[in-house]
């Protein structure tokens, strides 16, 4: 009836576990109950949980990221405790049952869970307004994509307390995950969470390629497109051709572990080479998928805080596409020490530089923008002007690590460990900093602390040198990664620098929270009431803050590259707005719970196959399936918003942009 | 590390053969192996900055002790040093930058159209092309040198090891020498030894960090490597690739011997211990960690083979026969 489900699935043996999942818990059962209490379950229900509108979703992609990065991290200081802890005799609070689980699952979350919601909340959040548009190019399967991801998450946070997850670290290499070697649950865990999220993922790739390519406001051609959405295109052409080859790879385990194939298995004719080429070839442009946005990020908080056009906007453009495509000829040199042979190790080794060569003028683009510029010293410019001195050392580390008789001798040490933090939180988490705290009076109409956001920055940014730095060393004196116990003493100072560091990034993160709640707090003495609070100079700022539902009560007609800033300075020049537009009513896509029904069923399908019970399984993905034929024959499909209303907002839209620009006018 | 070869071994004269090649390619590993202090001033100059950063260690990758990681250390410094070169001007560059066009700074001129420079896209687009080709060319004359496939270059022949990765301890067979070690690494100073190197469970990563290049052991498949330890010592070797809950276990000692020690270690461990026949080996395969280091006296001929072909219990098949008594074979247990 409930498959391998029974009760010892509970980790009663496990008091961490255990305890962790109950706080989880009752902290959900406490927001449930306060927002039941405080009578928000309407007004959560239609503004965001069945919104179709980019910006919600792009808000709930945003929320969910910064929620399991308090996961991640939770498991980030619990590694470093135990390796401050387990060294010599002491074998540490963390058994290696656990401690390979708590590694396993820092990875997953991280890359799955952390970086992907945030870059895809901003994506979804940024890309529309700057180009111009009042929405995605499907809307109701962004919400489905969203929800999807929820459910991959929901799943691998499961594990947590109902059996066990992963112990085989984020990429579940075999023949380690085979049935042979892992015949527990944790690896199905990670197969079916990732499968189910990774739907989600390529969903929404379908969705912002469609959305760039086809719908974009008149006079938007590609090269006046902002460079944020750019990143996003190449992004998403990555997600395009890469996830599905992460999908077949998982999906060919699946067949390994479910049906007795034999892919990846050391008897019957099976190879695991097979399995690191293919989850590398998608998990190189992975990498790529991440930062190409973030890169966007920067270029937009470096033109508008220096007061400047991005310099060599074509250049970086064409640095961009570059990245895109050579990220998928790099694959084999994470796995140069296999033995392939001279020739193949040299080539994938140049070939890795080259991504170096693009990136290098990135750097030189966003320096020589600040070059001439009004540099403003904002959170934001923090985190850039942190990103670029981060990431040329975290640069500098890689392409040794792509030099293969140098890979010879760090590789899978902590010399790695350090070099990919230092360019996932050094170019990644910086720009999603950055950009949370540039877009956030866009969203919700008032801006973050600026005190606060300065002291989280110094937080991330000292508590990153410290917890990394040393891992460089350990990597050099033969440190590898993934170890429960350290048997060499003589680490213990330098581990323990690691922890500190860890722990001011923890701070970081608190005070992150406590600058949101601050801020919401002090909301009033912060209005935006401009839409424009940083001066910006794309079209996210020409609306208001927040932005209708609708975005643009007339489509933007765009001339030149930087459409918002233009239109600002003919503006002032002439001391008057274009004439007012013939207004129109607009139709919207209506609201739908398709997204959370369907994810409640994959959710069920999902944790049915993990246990193998298998009538849930069947009905669970009949449900789903079942959502969207009743999806496909609904009768409505977009709701219209009045004319009086839309002309309404304008001219009061209008008035204030009148008043902000004399201001404007004046002061310069 | 010095001081404790030292305690072990006795500090002893540096057989260092390699020295004394004629290197005719120039290519990084002969070069590798002449004397220290013919190293350019670049060379000086980026050791020196990556001590400065480390803190001045000296251990690890960083204290090769066989020519194989003195050359990949050469590497790893020359690159670094390659790239410092144009690092440190741009971080400069970034903070002298932002900090000259700060808003309040009145002497600084604002140009705010200022978007574009052929002149200066062309420096900005040459100089990673060029560093890059730069470090393409050591790349590529670098992995052709130390392809770890390849022989050492030494008059003296190589001795050969055959390496299995187990759950979760490493096994060492000498097939010339007949004997089989656990989590020892027994091996003639100043003589290349010629490994070749198998899984009989899941992947792992052979590696000892002085010596220089780490190789996947995979189960079903050999890879080869062929390393050198010039000076006499113990060293520390480890498993680099996660292999499950015992993985920190896999720890090893390379303990390299004077080349006529070395042989008569080999002479002394003959016929000493157990013998490692299929039977001894299905023991020795249950997974267990932290094994303390054993020696076995006899190796069944081919177990190696057997091992990569996954024919162990055809090995063991014959020698069922007379079954052998179990306190001799059975290994003792750490």
């Amino acid at each position: 009836m409930f498959g391998k489900l029974g009760w010892d699935a509970i980790p009663f043996h496990e008091p961490i576990a255990l305890v962790t999942g109950l706080v989880v818990i009752l902290t959900l059962a406490g927001i449930a109950g306060w927002i039941t209490a405080k009578r928000w379950w309407p007004y959560l229900w239609h503004e965001y949980i069945t919104s179709t509108d980019h910006k919600r979703i792009g808000i709930m992609y945003i929320v969910l990221g910064l929620v399991m990065l308090v996961r991640g991290f939770a498991d980030a200081i619990m590694m470093r405790a135990q390796q401050s802890l387990a060294i010599g005799a002491s074998q540490g609070y963390l058994p290696p049952e656990h401690y390979n689980q708590i590694f396993s699952a820092h990875g997953t979350i991280m890359i799955f869970f952390v970086a992907m919601p945030l870059v895809i909340g901003f994506m979804n959040f940024v890309v529309p307004l700057q180009l111009g548009v009042r929405d995605v190019a499907f809307p109701t399967m962004n919400n489905v994509s969203f929800w999807l991801t929820a459910s991959g998450a929901l799943l691998i946070n499961a594990s947590l307390i109902i059996g066990e997850f992963a112990r085989t670290g984020w990429l579940g290499f075999p023949p380690l995950s085979e049935k042979a070697f892992s015949p527990g649950v944790g690896v199905d865990y990670y197969l079916v969470a990732l499968q189910i999220s990774g739907v989600g993922t390529v969903l929404t790739a379908v969705n912002f390629v469609t959305t760039i390519l086809k719908t974009r406001a008149p006079g938007m051609s590609y090269l006046r497109m902002p460079v944020f959405c750019w990143t996003s295109l190449a992004s998403n052409l990555l997600i395009l051709a890469a996830f599905p080859v992460l999908t077949v790879t998982l999906a060919l385990l699946m067949l390994d572990r479910y049906l007795g194939f034999h892919f990846f298995t050391n008897d019957g004719g099976g190879n695991s080479m097979l399995y690191m080429n293919l989850i590398w070839v998608w998990g190189h442009p992975e990498v790529y998928i991440l930062v190409l946005p973030a890169f966007g990020i920067y270029s937009e908080v470096a033109a508008t805080f220096s007061g400047k056009p991005l310099f060599g906007y074509r250049s970086m453009v064409f640095a961009t596409l570059a990245i895109c495509i050579i990220s998928f000829c790099v694959w084999l040199h994470h796995f140069f020490t296999m033995g392939a042979g001279a020739d193949v190790n040299a080539i994938f080794g140049i070939a890795s530089m080259i991504i170096g060569v693009p990136t290098g003028v990135k750097i030189y683009n966003w320096l020589f923008t600040m070059y001439g510029g009004r540099v403003r010293f904002t959170v934001p410019m923090h985190y850039l002007i942190g990103f670029m001195l981060t990431f040329v050392l975290g640069g500098l580390t890689g392409v040794l690590l792509a030099i293969p008789p140098v890979d010879f001798v760090v590789h899978n040490s902590l010399f790695l460990v350090a070099h990919f933090h230092h360019v996932i939180i050094g170019g990644v988490v910086f720009a999603v900093m950055a950009g949370y705290t540039y877009w956030f009076p866009k969203a919700f109409g008032f801006t973050l602390d600026e005190r606060l956001g300065k002291a989280v920055f110094w937080c991330w940014f000292i508590g990153f040198h410290l917890a990394f730095m040393p891992l460089y060393v350990l990597g050099f004196w033969g440190a590898t990664r993934r170890m429960q116990h350290i048997s060499d003493p003589s680490w213990a100072p330098w581990l323990n620098v690691a922890f500190v560091g860890a722990a001011i990034i923890g701070l970081g993160i608190v005070l992150t929270v406590v600058q949101l709640l601050y801020s919401i707090k002090t909301r009033d003495q912060r209005r935006d009431v401009t839409g424009d609070p940083w001066d910006g100079r794309t079209l996210e700022w020409l609306t208001l803050s927040p932005p209708p539902h609708y975005n643009f009560a007339v489509l933007p007609d765009v001339h030149g590259e930087e459409a918002y800033w233009i239109r600002k300075q003919t503006a002032i020049k002439l001391d008057q707005l274009i004439d007012e537009p013939d207004y129109q009513p607009i139709e919207m896509p209506i609201n739908t719970p398709t997204g959370i029904i369907c994810a409640f069923f994959t959710s069920l399908c999902g944790f049915a196959v993990i246990w193998y019970i298998w009538w849930l399984a069947i009905l669970g993905l009949i449900g789903a399936f079942a959502v969207f034929v009743w999806y496909a024959w609904r009768d409505e499909h977009e709701h219209i918003i009045p004319v009086e209303e839309v002309r309404k907002n304008a001219r009061e839209r209008r008035r204030i942009r009148m008043e902000h620009l004399h201001e404007l006018s004046q002061s310069t | 590390m010095q001081a404790r070869s030292g305690v072990a071994f006795g500090v002893g004269r540096n057989p260092v053969l390699g020295w004394g090649l004629v290197n005719s390619f120039g290519s990084f590993r002969d070069r590798a192996t002449r004397r220290p202090g013919t190293g350019s001033a670049l060379r000086l100059a980026a050791g020196a900055s990556v001590f400065l950063l480390l803190g001045a260690c000296n251990r690890g990758i960083l204290d090769p002790v066989g020519p194989v990681g003195r050359a990949e250390k050469t590497i790893l410094i020359n690159s670094t040093a390659i790239m410092l070169a144009i690092i440190i001007p741009t971080m400069v560059a970034t903070v002298a930058f932002a900090w000259w066009f700060r808003r309040g700074n009145k002497k600084a001129t604002y140009r705010p159209d200022w978007e574009y420079s052929g002149a200066i896209e062309m420096v900005v687009w040459a100089v990673p092309a060029l560093t890059i080709m730069l470090l393409g060319g050591i790349t590529w004359i670098g992995s052709h040198d130390l392809e770890p496939s390849r022989p050492l270059p030494s008059p003296a022949p190589p001795l050969k090891v055959e390496v299995v990765s187990l759950d979760w301890k490493w096994l060492f067979i000498y097939p010339d020498q007949g004997v089989a070690t656990v989590n020892q690494l027994v091996v003639p100073a100043g003589t290349p030894v010629n490994f070749r190197l198998t899984s009989a469970t899941v992947w792992n990563s052979f590696f000892v960090p002085q010596m220089g290049t780490m190789i996947y052991t995979m189960p079903r498949m050999t890879t080869r490597l062929n390393l050198q330890a010039d000076r006499p010592g113990v060293y520390d070797g480890l498993s680099s690739h996660f292999s499950g809950d015992g993985f920190p276990g896999m720890q090893f000692k390379v303990q390299a011997l004077p080349p006529e020690q070395f042989a008569m270690w080999a002479q002394g461990a003959r016929g000493q211990g157990g013998a490692l026949d299929g039977r001894a080996y299905g023991e020795l395969s249950r997974p267990s960690s932290y094994v303390k280091p054993m020696t076995y006296g006899a190796v069944a001929p081919g177990l190696y083979d057997a091992i990569v072909a996954d024919k162990v219990a055809q090995l063991q098949a014959p020698q069922a026969a007379p079954p052998p008594e179990r306190d001799s074979t059975s290994p003792p247990r750490g």
